[in-house]
């Protein structure tokens, strides 16, 4: 049985019972973080801020929100944006951090493979965020349903007929997803249970599970170099702060981390005060209108490229790589052959693969926006075919990979 | 050593019987995301079909979805002849002839707008084509407009009711 | 080793802003017909020649069979005989009460709707007379005088009844020029005006018939029910509003919507109504934006202020 003192303050009464010294060494200040890296770091960070500022937002929306398909509208368009008091502050931030927050998951994302920080032990880190991905994909579509306007409704009966699969015709599985024969109460009732309960939980599991992915195999650094932390910790405990290779999370790294988050958060007030329109759809202002087709129907810009992708094909081949996108980035640590995890710009070919993939998946989502038109849609045909060459090259280039 | 052994298969025992349970809701949580029975029930819709005039595309609502209704003037049903899978899809109420269909996209379910003057349909979403009769003229729909299951009642159409001239579409493939 | 720190925020800042410039200003540029503004100068309608006399254009406005036989003019004393539902039923829309026309309404436009109705409101391919399809305005023919003389006369005593530019509010300019067809649910407005707080649920729903039995009239008339505006601001723009007023087929070729010809003071203030419909919080969005942006410009500072405290030992 432990054996419990009488405690020498409120810090060794918590001590004694949760260990808090020791969680604090693993989590905080004996956590070491290499010197080496620059702010792409942050992006962590800036994202669990994010975050924060989404479920803040979201509980004060939720108070006031009403998941049924005759009051949602209103609920926030009148009861939200008019009656209570700073309710428009909450949806401001609600639906720009919606947006922002994928900006930072792809800067995140393409930090991670230009640095090479899925590989030697980090894979957990690399598949474990590719689920946050799909989490945080899975949330957004569901909130941009509640509103129920005209891009809620339409962008609803246009991702369940995906599930349909082309020529199986699976009407059945779409209805039982809808609950009905078009997107209708029951719907718009899951979709809410979605988005404020289910998928939260499991996006909140993940980051969990991405955080204790990092803890072992360490962070990456910028020139890939292998470090012995033990090594350079007692370096740093010893008292050679400044011949360390390493830092403690906090407050060494942390203080970088919020120097990068005060910035990010002007960035981002001033899209909530002064530039919203980009996340908030004007088609979604009309309520929805199931006999009524908006003359363009596109999804939020984060989706747009895997959006492109399934576009310029027939249904089935289209349904097939737009499956193909959707999974593909998992699998990188194991489609990755090469032995080096070093920064792209010293290994050669994949040099080039890196920027060709992040310039065509912008073209991707320009094209995925732009009405479906020559000379848009020969781009996007090219766009997305280039898309699938590239992974498909992967393996191979990266397999003749000299060792650097 | 037996004894661990023991343990271990009434573990796995354990495990079989919890996992049977989780299996058991498992069907439960399935069944509850099916549409409601009031939702089944509200399927029918019943067409009076003298009030259409010709060449006039009316959109009608059932279960929720745009149902095309164009009465064929002697000019379409001109176009229409020797054209198999065109006529294969003519609805005759009457002395008239009718396209009545699902009003979505077979692509991924907009709703396509009639143009009177070219006589055909243009979906706005993905740029899908179809003609007066229903057939896709341009890609990406995979097929025609569907057609909901009718069953004619003298100059009535009940849409939701499975009659013959539906069933016999339905067998030789003209719809889904 | 160098500092490659800013050599990647230019990257990173490169990159978001080429994305947002395509999938933003470009991709809705591309989607969205342009139509340039014409400042609300009604440039096609002839300019008014002749100076309007007040007294004499009273006589012709008050004339048998002129205006006050479908018009009320309550400033005036001229109440209206019929109310909306019935005036809607006779010529699918109600006729606005004249009172402030002469202000909410170009005085160019007045001269040209008053000679020429289908004309005016550029609904002429529906209202074809040789056709028989007549607009149910009927023309001014004259008075048997000079009609531009006549017309200036009418158009001036109207301007003399209305309240001042400055009088002119928000409200009163989009009931005039708006209100007739489109509600605004979240201002309470109907068709048939404002909807009164009532005491018991059977006159609120006596109330609500009359606006579906006038909007059924509407319906007949103008081909489908006018959409509800409360949102518009949000879902069309400013520009797209204020351009579609100044001339509807810019934009929706054949559509049933008349020219509103509302004059370009007039033009904003309605705007500024659907302001207030859909965004009413926007000087408290503007005021609290302000201080949040030099909060959070504090913040930062403090926050490089701790790190560069921090890591002055890491060096």
């Amino acid at each position: 049985m432990a054996n419990f003192t009488k405690a020498t303050g409120i810090k060794d009464w918590l001590d004694q019972r949760l260990a808090i010294d020791k969680v604090e060494k693993v989590m905080m200040s004996e956590y070491w973080i290499p010197k080496n890296i620059n702010f792409l770091w942050a992006m962590g960070m800036v994202l669990v801020i994010t975050f924060a500022l989404l479920v803040v937002s979201g509980i004060f929306l939720l108070m006031y929100y009403v998941p049924t398909v005759d009051e949602a509208f209103n609920s926030v368009n009148y009861t939200i944006m008019r009656e209570v008091d700073f309710g428009w502050l909450w949806r401001h931030v609600h639906g720009v951090a919606a947006s922002v927050v994928f900006l930072i998951i792809y800067i995140h994302m393409f930090t991670g493979i230009y640095y090479g920080s899925y590989k030697k032990g980090r894979e957990m880190i690399w598949i474990s965020g590719m689920l946050l991905f799909v989490a945080f994909s899975a949330e957004a579509f569901s909130g941009y349903m509640l509103p129920w306007g005209q891009m809620s409704y339409w962008a609803g009966m246009v991702i369940t007929n995906l599930f349909a699969g082309g020529s199986l015709h699976a009407d059945g599985l779409v209805e039982w997803i809808r609950g009905d024969y078009v997107p209708a109460q029951a719907f718009l009732g899951r979709f809410f249970m979605l988005h404020v309960l289910l998928i939260p939980l499991a996006i909140m599991g993940l980051i969990g599970l991405h955080f204790g992915a990092l803890r072992i195999p360490h962070v990456n650094n910028q020139e890939g170099e292998e470090i012995d932390f033990d090594k350079e910790a007692k370096k740093y405990l010893d008292g050679d702060k400044a011949g360390s290779k390493v830092m403690r999370f906090a407050n060494d790294f942390m203080s970088k981390d919020m120097m990068v988050v005060g910035v990010y958060l002007v960035f981002f007030f001033y899209l909530v005060f002064y530039n919203y329109g980009f996340a908030m759809d004007p088609v979604n202002f009309d309520p929805a209108d199931g006999l009524k087709t908006p003359a363009h129907i596109y999804p939020e810009w984060y989706f747009l490229w895997s959006y492109e992708i399934l576009r310029p094909f027939g249904i089935d081949l289209g349904l097939i790589l737009f499956a193909f996108a959707q999974v593909i980035f998992v699998l990188l640590p194991f489609l990755d052959r090469s032995p080096n995890a070093v920064p792209a710009n010293r290994r050669g070919l994949f040099a080039i693969w890196f920027w060709v993939m992040l310039v065509n998946m912008i073209v991707l989502t320009a094209m995925g926006k732009l009405p479906p038109e020559d000379p848009f849609s020969t781009i996007g045909f090219v766009s997305a075919v280039l898309f699938v060459a590239q992974w498909l090259a992967l393996p191979i280039i990266t397999s003749y990979e000299k060792k650097v | 050593m037996k004894d661990n052994s023991r343990r271990g298969f009434m573990g796995k025992a354990f495990g079989a019987v919890a996992g049977v349970g989780a299996v058991a809701s498992l069907y439960a949580m399935k069944k509850s995301w099916d549409p409601l029975p009031s939702v089944k029930a509200a399927g029918f819709t019943t067409l009076d079909m003298s009030n259409y005039e010709e060449d006039v595309m009316i959109t009608e609502k059932w279960r929720g979805k745009p149902i095309f209704v164009l009465k064929k003037s002697a000019k379409v049903m001109k176009k229409e002849e020797g054209n198999p899978e065109a006529e294969a899809r003519n609805i005759k109420v009457g002395n008239d002839n009718y396209m009545i269909a699902i009003g979505l996209c077979t692509h991924l379910g907009c709703i396509p707008a009639f143009r009177k003057e070219e006589g055909n349909f243009l979906c706005a979403c993905h740029g899908g084509m179809f003609d007066a009769s229903g057939l896709a003229i341009k890609s990406p729909p995979p097929r025609g407009f569907d057609i909901p299951p009718f069953k004619i009642d003298g100059n009535k159409l009940v849409l939701g009711e499975v009659g013959p001239e539906y069933q016999a579409m339905k067998d030789n493939g003209v719809t889904l | 080793m160098k500092n490659k720190e800013p050599l990647i925020l230019a990257v990173v800042v490169v990159f978001s802003l080429i994305v947002y410039y395509l999938v933003e200003p470009y991709a809705h540029h591309v989607m969205h017909k342009q139509v340039e503004s014409e400042n609300f100068v009604y440039a096609d309608l002839p300019a008014i020649t002749k100076t309007g006399n007040v007294a004499n254009g009273k006589e012709l406005v008050m004339g048998a069979g002129a205006c006050t036989g479908c018009h009320s003019i309550e400033v005036a004393g001229v109440a209206a005989s019929m109310d909306p539902v019935s005036a809607a039923g006779a010529y699918g829309v109600n006729p606005p009460d004249l009172s402030n026309a002469g202000v909410v309404f170009d005085a160019k436009f007045l001269d040209a709707l008053i000679k020429n109705p289908a004309e005016a409101l550029k609904v002429s391919h529906k209202f074809d007379e040789s056709k028989g399809q007549m607009h149910p305005m009927i023309p001014f023919y004259g008075a048997g005088g000079d009609i531009d003389q006549e017309v200036a006369d009418m158009v001036a005593y109207l301007q003399s009844i209305a309240v001042s530019q400055e009088e002119l509010t928000p409200k009163m300019a989009y009931e005039n020029a708006c209100g007739r067809c489109h509600a605004v649910g979240y201002e309470k407005w109907t068709q048939i005006g404002e909807k009164p707080k009532f005491k018991y649920e059977k006159d609120s729903l006596a109330f609500d018939i009359k606006v579906l039995e006038y909007q059924d009239s509407l319906k007949a008339y103008m081909g489908k029910l006018p959409p509800d505006l409360s949102m518009y601001y949000r879902s069309r723009g400013e520009h797209f509003i204020l351009t579609l007023m100044e001339n509807p087929q810019n934009h929706l070729a054949g559509t049933a919507m008349p020219r509103v010809g509302v004059s370009a003071e007039s033009a904003e203030k309605v705007m500024e109504h659907l302001k207030d419909a859909a965004d009413p919080k926007r000087q408290e969005r503007a005021e609290i934006g302000m201080n949040v942006m030099i909060y959070i410009i504090i913040f930062a500072i403090f926050a490089i202020l701790w790190k560069k405290q921090v890591w002055r030992d890491l060096h």
